[in-house]
């Protein structure tokens, strides 16, 4: 599948037509090929590119050497693509063209502890009716003595958001190669600046 | 990663961007002839009032909202101001507020929703429509 690295800029709107599309912003590539996998040396087929280039003294000796290797800069990222193999040395924007679908994998907004109205979108308790401090608690969280325990996976309260978080089926807007933008309608996880990956979607949209 | 924000999303808008807005702020009365589209035929739809707010700063994403008073039944639309469905605004009147948004005319009727004509400012426009004619001639 094919698929290159980007960084979120942000959001803005374009015509299309009379038709305003809401669109989020991907600053990608050119994206240099790292390394490739076989399946005859690794057992499976897939090319790892490279996103942001670092100045020298931020890579340790272990990773210079593999950049070495490939004989391209250091960079911040390394991300795999599975069943990929692009026939240039660098991916570039224009590897996706206006119109294709796409799915977008980022890191999500932390959001540190949350209660469950954040996290889970609970309803909370009333505002009024003698409701004393526990006007976003949870309520009840069980039964009785049975079952006498709080069953598992139970949604409560806990550490939300800063996680991979895969959209699905977006559609690219329009490709910019001599800036290397891509521009992906709808909006993508993570804040602006955040890296995202950008793939061929898995999802047939017809 | 180093990138200019702005200047990215600034370029991204910029084709967008239409030259032939006037310039006008909340408080004047404007004319905006909107094309609607009906069946497989467009027509141009006039909507004049009040402009109470301007929204989403200076770039592609920038609106409009524009308020009337339509058969005592108060009326807002809100116009992307960039959108190629606007054929034309024009200012109507000049009017002078203290505010850049004119909620509060949405609380009032009939005469205590007034406001005072910008005399100065009109006389701008009348001294820059002279000029202009005087141009062409």
């Amino acid at each position: 599948m094919k698929g290159i690295l980007g960084t979120k800029v942000g959001m803005t709107q374009v015509w299309q037509g009379d038709r305003l599309v809401p669109v989020t912003v991907v600053l990608a590539g050119p994206c240099p090929v790292v390394q490739r996998k076989t399946p005859a040396t690794d057992g499976y087929a897939a090319v790892q590119l490279g996103w942001d280039e670092l100045p020298g003294k931020a890579v340790n000796k272990p990773r210079a050497g593999h950049f070495k290797r490939a004989g391209v800069a250091a960079t911040r990222h390394l991300v795999e693509f599975r069943d990929y193999a692009p026939e240039a040395s660098e991916v570039k924007a224009d590897v996706f063209a206006a119109g294709e679908t796409v799915d977008v994998t980022g890191t999500s907004k932390g959001r540190g502890t949350a209660g469950v109205m954040k996290r889970w979108n609970f309803s909370g308790l009333p505002a009024t009716h003698g409701v004393k401090k526990k006007h976003r608690s949870p309520g009840s969280i069980g039964q009785r003595k049975w079952p006498g325990r709080v069953y598992k996976g139970k949604r409560m309260a806990g550490v939300y958001g800063h996680e991979t978080v895969t959209i699905v089926g977006l559609e690219v807007v329009e490709v910019r190669l001599e800036d290397n933008l891509i521009l992906i309608r709808g909006a993508l996880p993570g804040p602006n600046g955040g890296l995202v990956q950008v793939r061929q979607s898995k999802r047939k949209v017809g | 990663m180093k990138y200019n924000k702005g200047a990215i999303l600034r370029s991204i808008e910029q084709p967008y961007l239409r030259g032939d807005i006037p310039e006008f702020d909340s408080g004047d009365t404007v004319r905006v002839d909107y094309k609607v589209v009906e069946g497989n035929r467009t027509r141009i739809q006039a909507f004049e009032g009040v402009v109470i707010a301007r929204k989403n700063g200076k770039g592609a994403r920038s609106t409009v909202t524009v308020r009337k008073v339509s058969f005592g039944e108060g009326v807002e639309r809100v116009f992307p101001l960039h959108s190629p469905l606007i054929e034309k605004i024009e200012v109507v009147r000049r009017g002078r507020t203290r505010r850049a948004k004119l909620y509060y005319l949405r609380e009032l009727r009939g005469k205590a929703s007034r406001l005072k004509t910008d005399v100065a400012r009109q006389e701008q426009d009348r001294a820059a429509a002279r000029a202009a004619k005087g141009d062409k001639e």
